[in-house]
Parts: C-alpha cells; sequence; structure tokens
C-alpha cells in the first residue's frame, strides 16, 4: 500500500487513535511538536508512548495534557532543563504508568520487533534494581554455555513511529541521515506517520549518497510536509530554540504554569 | 589568593588526565563536566576517539542509538563516565530516585539511561560526583541502577575503576573506595565528614594538580566551543 501524503499535522495526528502504543525519538534527533500539538487540540486519550530510547517535551506535553496515560522509556526529561515537570507530577499522583527500562533493552525490544522475533537476549543488567520492575522481562541461563545467566526482553511492537524528519520525496519515502534508530522505529512499528520539514523532487532512493539514510515507503502509512515541525527541539543542524526551551520548564513547574503555557502553545 | 581556576576546571583536568593513554571514551547524557574532560583529553591527543550520548556534533557512529551499546558489549570502549543520585560504598549507582519513608520513589528523576548495561561492560568505569556530601555518597543506595560489584556468575567484563567527586578522587578496590587524592584545599578529615560510606586511604594520599595555563585556555575555547551544541549553557559559562 502506498503511503498517504496528507495535507497537515491534524491530518497525521488523526492517523493516530487513542490508545496507540506510539513511539518516539529523543529531543535531540527532531521531534514532532506540530502533531504532538494537533494530538493535543483534538484532545487525544490514553497514549502508550515508547521512548527510543529516552523521552523529552513532548512526553512531558502529552502527559501533561491528559493525553498520555503511559511511558516506557530509559529515562524522560528536558535535558539541561531538568526533569519533565508534568511527567513527575503525574506519577506522583498515580496518574500516569511509568514501565522503566534502559536504552539497550528498548533498541534490543525495537530489534527482535523487526525482526518478528518474540524476544532478545541482553548483556549487563543482572543485579540492577529494574529487573524487579520488569515482570515482562526473563532471565535464562545461555543454553550454548551454560553458567552464563542473560537477560531476555520480550519485542515491542508500536501501533505507530512518529517521527519529524529533515527530508522525504513525493512517494513518502524518509530521509534520516545517520540517525537509524529513526529507522528502527520504523522497521518495528506497524505504521509509520511522519511529518516532514521539506518535500524534494525527485527519488531519495534513487539517489546513492542518500538512499543508504532513507526510510523507503514500504514502511510508511502517512507524511505531511509541516515545516518547522520540530520547533522548539532541535532538528539536524537546527539547534534547539533554547529560550523556548527554558520558558517551557520555568512555566510548567506547576500546574497553573503548564496550563497557561498550553493555552499559549494551543492558540499560536 | 583566590586561584586562577574554578572548581569545575580542576575537575575537567583531572578528569582528562585519567584518560591519558585511552583511545576510546564514552560519556553519558546529563554529563557536562565528564563531557568538558573528554573532550580536553581529545585536545591533549587528537586520535583518542570521544562519544557523547545524546549530541549529534559529538557522535561518531552510523547505526543509531544502539551502535554505541553494540560496541561496548565487544570492548570497543575502553572508559565511561557515570553520573547518579546517589553513590554507595559498593560502588553502586542510583540513577532514578530517592524513596520516601514508605519505601517508595518520592522524588524520581531523568531515568536510568543505558547505565545499566554500561555499567557491566565498560572496564574502566569512571563515577563522577561533583557534589560530595553524606547523602550523595551513602553508605546503601535508594535503588540499584548498576551495581558495583557481581552478581556472582554474570558476565562483567567493566564495573567501576574511579570515584570522581568535587572533593577528592577515589579508587574501587575489591568492593569498597581507597581515597588517592585530594582537590587543592581538601583535608582527608573534611572528606570523612562530608562522605556517608566509610572508606580507606592510599599511602600516601596525593593531591589533584591545579590545571596550567594550556589547559585552561584550552578549556575555556576549543572544549567551551566543541561543547556548545550538546551542552549549550554549560559552555556558555564555561568560556566566561
Amino acid at each position: 500500500m502506498r503511503p498517504e501524503r496528507l495535507p497537515d499535522a491534524a491530518a497525521l495526528a488523526a492517523r493516530i487513535p487513542d490508545g496507540a502504543r506510539v513511539a518516539l525519538a529523543a529531543d535531540y534527533a527532531g521531534s514532532p511538536l506540530a502533531v504532538v500539538r494537533a494530538l493535543v487540540r483534538r484532545g487525544a486519550r490514553e497514549l502508550r508512548l515508547l521512548g527510543v530510547p529516552q523521552l523529552g517535551l513532548a512526553a512531558d506535553i502529552l502527559v501533561g495534557a491528559g493525553c498520555a496515560v503511559e511511558l516506557e522509556t530509559a529515562a524522560v526529561g528536558l535535558g539541561e532543563f531538568g526533569i519533565a515537570p508534568c511527567v513527575e507530577r503525574a506519577r506522583r499522583a498515580g496518574r500516569l504508568v511509568l514501565r522503566e527500562s534502559t536504552c539497550p533493552a528498548i533498541h534490543s525490544a525495537l530489534q527482535a520487533a523487526e525482526k518478528g522475533l518474540p524476544f532478545l537476549p541482553v548483556r549487563g543488567i543482572l543485579g540492577s534494581d529494574l529487573v524487579a520492575l520488569r515482570p515482562d522481562w526473563r532471565v535464562i541461563d545461555n543454553p550454548f554455555s551454560p553458567h552464563d545467566p542473560i537477560l531476555l526482553v520480550p519485542a515491542i511492537r508500536p501501533d505507530v513511529a512518529l517521527l519529524h524528519v529533515p527530508l522525504a520525496d513525493r512517494a513518502g519515502d524518509l530521509w534520516i541521515g545517520v540517525r537509524r534508530e529513526l529507522m528502527l522505529m520504523a522497521h518495528a512499528a506497524k505504521a509509520t506517520v511522519a511529518s516532514v520539514e521539506r518535500l524534494v523532487d525527485g527519488s531519495l532512493l534513487a539517489d546513492p549518497l542518500r538512499a543508504p539514510g532513507t526510510i523507503p515507503a514500504l514502511y510508511v502509512a502517512a507524511f505531511a510536509e509541516v515545516p518547522n515541525g520540530a520547533a522548539p527541539t532541535a532538528l539536524w543542524g537546527e539547534p534547539a530554540d533554547l529560550g523556548a526551551l527554558e520558558a517551557y520548564a520555568r512555566a510548567a513547574a506547576s500546574p497553573e504554569g503548564f496550563a497557561r503555557w498550553l493555552d499559549a502553545w494551543l492558540a499560536a | 589568593m583566590s586561584p586562577r581556576w574554578t572548581r569545575r576546571e580542576l575537575l575537567i583536568a583531572a578528569i582528562a588526565d585519567l584518560l591519558a593513554g585511552c583511545r576510546h571514551v564514552a560519556v553519558g547524557a546529563a554529563s557536562p563536566i565528564p563531557a568538558a574532560g573528554a573532550l580536553l583529553a581529545r585536545e591533549r591527543d587528537p586520535d583518542l576517539r570521544v562519544s557523547l550520548l545524546g549530541s549529534a556534533a559529538h557522535n561518531g557512529f552510523t547505526d543509531g542509538g544502539k551502535e554505541l551499546f553494540d560496541c561496548a558489549a565487544q570492548g570497543r570502549i575502553e572508559a565511561f563516565f557515570l553520573s547518579g543520585v546517589q553513590i554507595d560504598g559498593r560502588g553502586a549507582v542510583n540513577l532514578l530516585g530517592l524513596r520516601g519513608a514508605d519505601g517508595r520513589l518520592e522524588r524520581r528523576f531523568q531515568g536510568c539511561f543505558g547505565a545499566p548495561y554500561l555499567a557491566f561492560l565498560v572496564p574502566r568505569l569512571v563515577l563522577f560526583k561533583e557534589e560530595h556530601t553524606p547523602s550523595t555518597l551513602v553508605e546503601r543506595v535508594d535503588f540499584v541502577t548498576a551495581p558495583g560489584t557481581g552478581p556472582a556468575g554474570v558476565h562483567r567484563p567493566g564495573g567501576p575503576a574511579l570515584l570522581l567527586t568535587g572533593r577528592c578522587l577515589f579508587r574501587f578496590e575489591g568492593g569498597g573506595f581507597l581515597l588517592e587524592r585530594l582537590h587543592p584545599g581538601e583535608t582527608v578529615e573534611g572528606v570523612r565528614e562530608a562522605t556517608g560510606f566509610a572508606f580507606g586511604c592510599a599511602e600516601p594520599v596525593g593531591t589533584t594538580p591545579a590545571p596550567d595555563d594550556a589547559t585552561l585556555a584550552a578549556i575555556r575555547g576549543p572544549v567551551a566551543r566543541a561543547l556548545a551544541s550538546a551542552y549549550p549553557r554549560f559552555a556558555r559559562d564555561l568560556s566566561g
């Protein structure tokens, strides 16, 4: 099936049903904030977010706005601007399920999914209190070399990989350069929904320099050109808007401040 | 007369010294001082490969976020810096949060990141905690993100080697810490008072050297510039 080219961020958000398990990349890999804003405007509910491998501003907004009820991630925060305040408030109030994880467990779980496998083994981690928090993880003895306990993590197959990418062609091939965790997300998820900074003429797959860093349209359900779609987070080469991030961290420190910030952001 | 350098610059220089002879060092997210130290070491030895997690600019990987972890599991990363909310006398680190009286997580910080994995696999794990107080260096951490040793039988080519704080440098040996160097102005007694766990002393206990002019110029110039993309606020302060 060909990916559908949609007009805007709102149309992309409409492709993400309530209750969906949505994979998001870290803020430094281009966070799809324009689509997040459209999800909040729609009043999306019960989203379950997966950090690949960590979550940031998008998750804090979705939790603060009542759109997300679960996070699975190796970390969630605002980088130099500290913890994610809405996430921490929701956690303390018992309004949020936090499935604590670690970067390589998430990568391996997605790699299992992209291979169609039920699980993958991961080194390390045994002896961490994380293991007790994850009843869905298992420890087995290495069947090839006994007396070598090793952790197994079940595959994670997100409903949607939600990406913001710098370039796409009109066929829906998405260029992600070296940010291959976005490729992993697309491979593992049932569907990829992407906002695109800029559409280009011709085929990205026909260009041998770009093709290796391109997610083929095969994985893509829907895409739309959304210029400035990652602001205020960073997008390849474009630095983050630090003033805006700092203003968010300050505002979201209180529920009232977050509500005011959200109103202004939704109105913008 | 107050010194011409700041405590941060002393720590950055000390970290660069610890990396002499290394070929590949990785630094975790949210670790600006270790990142600066690693970049300073690279100023001195351009062959040193520095991988900063969470930085697009200082990330020589091309296979996505998983590549660093794959590299570590193969022994391709020699040194890694890990900070935490708490570090205990048995070398365990806690990145997750602090428990309240009822045992529940009362304050959660950002999360465990890759620590429960890298602490097992990187041979020269340097623990770093600038804030050296009885509440950060504790007898037992509230949550074990990664244990200092063991568990028995688990594949563990790596683990803690050193602990650098705002006051001193400890060596991790035999499951506990040994005070190796004091930073200028610190005393053994002062460090004991500020530390929540018991430790031994090397004989003799040395002193961390103050950064020289060339080191300070490198920190305030090329190192600060190189850090700007990953830690813009920190880099701005560093360049003065």
